[in-house]
């Protein structure tokens, strides 16, 4: 008896053990948001937070150059983007840019040495074309991104690829045999924050532009909407979105009826922009460069490597907390935007002081 | 002292095994000589035995058993019959019905054809199971309430995955077989048509879900509360009410103004019970057949209360003129 109790509270520790590994600790933080009441609020583990910090923390700004005096493209050959902004600020922007994305190995992760016109690296091709991305979405963007803008450390963060990127998914091993066909679900796939909804969200959304909106428009039954197959495709997009910027749900939507505008959160009408400039990008940037990137950096279908929320949020409401990098290095807010700028005089050249990061919390 | 409780007895009677009330000729179905385990006791009767099989309990059980073998192959194949990713994978792994595009036609096996199997096998199973029921509470001269609670549930089960499906002229719309899949199909079920908790039969379904075990705390505590007074013996007590039952009925009276008698609380917890997949069946019966969307269905008919607009006007960009769609 005594030894069938001994027993039991072995199983009964194991048990309690299991069942409480997967929980956070307590206290956990909430934030009203929206009305009192309405379950408007964002929930927060302030331990997660605070490791989050560190991931976004602003690099200090390079020094400003002045933008007077000769243009690059009158000194160096080859330049086919920002070649209006002058030497000083040409030569300032490659060592940040080699700081974001290649610290390790600098110029020489893009440039030949001995030849830094010549195009013959891959990297520099793909760098190139990255500029000129983020123009566009500094000038075509702000909808999302508003006047803060990005630069190449939104994403890249001082690593050559950036953390977050996506490919198309590896089609099921033996799908093709006659069961265990998963549907392109089912899995325990990070990209649906490890829910069993359809796991190819980005190709279907951010990349073929597939309907998100899945409900019907009125209360009785008049026009054919979405299917449950399509809702739980849609949801499993939400749930990136959600991981992606580490806020639930009721950051965008209130929960009671996810579909009316009339009952969501501004910040709604921000997501709706990313989801279509994510969509852009990855078409009319990532797409095209699908063959200039060396196989081992493609994907398992030998796609190209696609952006989705997470490469800019990284787990963030806003990129940084909202800190703007842009406004040190305006040459990438648009095309030609520095040749359109006044000069500045060196004197008068901004404090180079990091941005402090803004409070967690929205 | 040992004492003898209803339910966490410390002391166990030992009787001889009781082969049960004979009822004629159906007796030599009864299978197997009645074992005790002490373990079953503590918790009801320590007898096991004797079983009664019979051909539709043997029918259901093969049935079942192919419903849980096609499942569970399918899922084993799903990871290329690796038994580790089996175990790891297991609460997400699933077999799916047809994707939309098949409508109600026969897909082939793999995309959705065994799913309608597995189905069929499995509702033949729970058919066949009821029939047993019912059949064996008629043998022993019982009446059939216990098959028709039984029905209830059958009900709601033959809505999600066939009446609806059926109904809505797909059966994508059905739900699949797995752990996580079904849950967040669920989900996903609310989301498409507008939020299930508006629909007034779902509203109920969980009123009678609720009173279920607030009817079955009440009436355990009361019968545990009164059988020193020999309050266990319900089924007497309705036709001869002894002080147990008149201690009862006036604790309630006092607490509450009103007590259920011996025979009516089980008539008050047999219709919640029944009610609840009853109520629950027909509210998703109704969604997407016949609304569409229970948010907007409530807004029209002034269920769902309407909050300040704390955040302002929030416009549906597509709808802005300029803006890229």
């Amino acid at each position: 008896m005594n030894r069938l109790k001994a027993i039991l509270r072995v199983v009964a520790m194991l048990g309690a053990g299991l069942l409480f590994a997967a929980c956070e600790k307590p206290p956990i933080d909430t934030v009203q948001r929206g009305m009192r009441g309405t379950g408007m609020v964002q929930v927060y583990n302030p331990r997660i937070v605070e490791g989050e910090q560190p991931k976004n923390v602003v690099p200090v700004a390079i020094p400003a150059a002045p933008r007077e005096g000769q243009k690059a493209s009158e000194v160096f050959q080859n330049v086919k983007v920002l070649g209006d902004v002058s030497v000083a600020e040409f030569t300032r922007l490659m060592v940040a840019m080699s700081a974001w994305v290649a610290p390790e190995k600098g110029c020489a992760y893009c440039h030949k040495l001995e030849n830094m016109a010549d195009d013959s690296m891959y990297t520099k091709v793909v760098a190139r074309r990255m500029i000129q991305m983020t123009q566009h979405i500094n000038a075509d963007w702000k909808a999302h991104v508003a006047e803060t803008g990005v630069t190449c450390y939104t994403c890249h963060r001082g690593q050559p690829v950036p953390a977050e990127v996506w490919f198309q998914p590896a089609p099921q091993k033996h799908a093709t045999r006659m069961a265990g066909s998963k549907m392109q679900q089912n899995t325990p796939d990070a990209a649906v924050a490890y829910a069993s909804l359809p796991y190819d969200a980005f190709s279907r959304y951010l990349q073929k532009g597939q309907q998100i909106r899945v409900n019907a428009v009125s209360a009785l039954p008049t026009a054919p909407h979405g299917s449950l197959a399509d809702t739980e495709g849609t949801y499993g997009l939400m749930m990136h979105m959600s991981d992606a910027l580490g806020v639930n749900c009721t950051y965008c939507h209130n929960s009671r009826a996810f579909a009316p505008w009339s009952e969501s959160t501004p910040q709604r009408q921000t997501a709706w922009h990313g989801i279509r400039m994510a969509r852009d990008l990855n078409n009319d940037y990532m797409t095209p460069l699908t063959g200039t990137f060396p196989a081992h950096r493609r994907g398992p279908t030998g796609d190209v490597a696609k952006l989705n929320c997470a490469t800019c949020h990284q787990g963030a409401y806003k990129p940084l907390y909202g800190s703007s990098m842009l406004k040190d290095y305006l040459a990438l807010s648009a095309p030609g935007a520095q040749a359109a700028l006044p000069p500045v005089a060196a004197a008068e050249a901004p404090a180079p002081a990091a941005e402090p990061a803004a409070a967690a919390k929205p | 002292m040992a004492e003898y409780q209803n339910l966490f007895t410390q002391v166990q009677v030992h009787a001889p095994s009781f082969p049960g009330v004979s009822v004629g000729r159906d007796d030599r179905e009864r299978t197997g000589t009645p074992i005790h385990v002490h373990l079953f006791g503590r918790l009801g009767d320590a007898q096991v035995g004797p079983i009664y099989l019979g051909w539709f309990g043997l029918a259901s059980l093969i049935c079942g058993f192919i419903a849980f073998e096609i499942i569970g192959l399918n899922m084993m194949a799903s990871v290329n019959w690796d038994p580790i990713e089996f175990v790891r994978q297991l609460f997400w792994l699933a077999l799916e019905p047809p994707a939309p595009h098949y409508g109600l036609s026969i897909p082939p096996l793999n995309e959705g054809g065994w799913w309608l199997m597995a189905g069929f096998f499995l509702t033949t199973s729970i058919l066949l199971w009821w029939v047993r029921m019912y059949r064996r509470a008629r043998a022993l001269g019982m009446g059939t309430h216990v098959a028709w609670a039984f029905a209830a549930a059958i009900w709601l089960y033959l809505v999600l995955g066939f009446i609806r499906p059926v109904l809505m002229g797909s059966w994508s719309e059905a739900v699949p077989f797995g752990i996580f899949p079904h849950l967040d199909w669920t989900a996903a079920f609310s989301i498409r048509y507008g939020n299930l908790f508006y629909n007034p039969f779902h509203m109920l379904s969980i009123a009678f879900l609720y009173g279920s075990t607030l009817l079955f705390a009440m009436h355990g505590a009361t019968i545990l509360a009164v059988s020193r007074f020999g309050g266990e013996r319900e089924i007497e007590q309705i036709v001869d009410r002894g002080t147990a039952s008149e201690r009862a009925a006036l604790f309630w009276r006092w607490t509450m103004g009103f007590n259920a008698s011996m025979e009516s609380i089980h008539r008050w917890a047999w219709w919640f019970a029944v009610l609840c997949p009853l109520t629950g069946g027909i509210g998703i019966l109704l969604t997407g057949t016949v609304v569409d969307n229970w948010y907007l269905w409530a807004v029209k008919h002034h269920v769902a209360p309407m909050y300040p607009a704390v955040f302002g006007t929030v416009v549906d960009p597509a709808t802005v003129q300029g803006v890229q769609p």
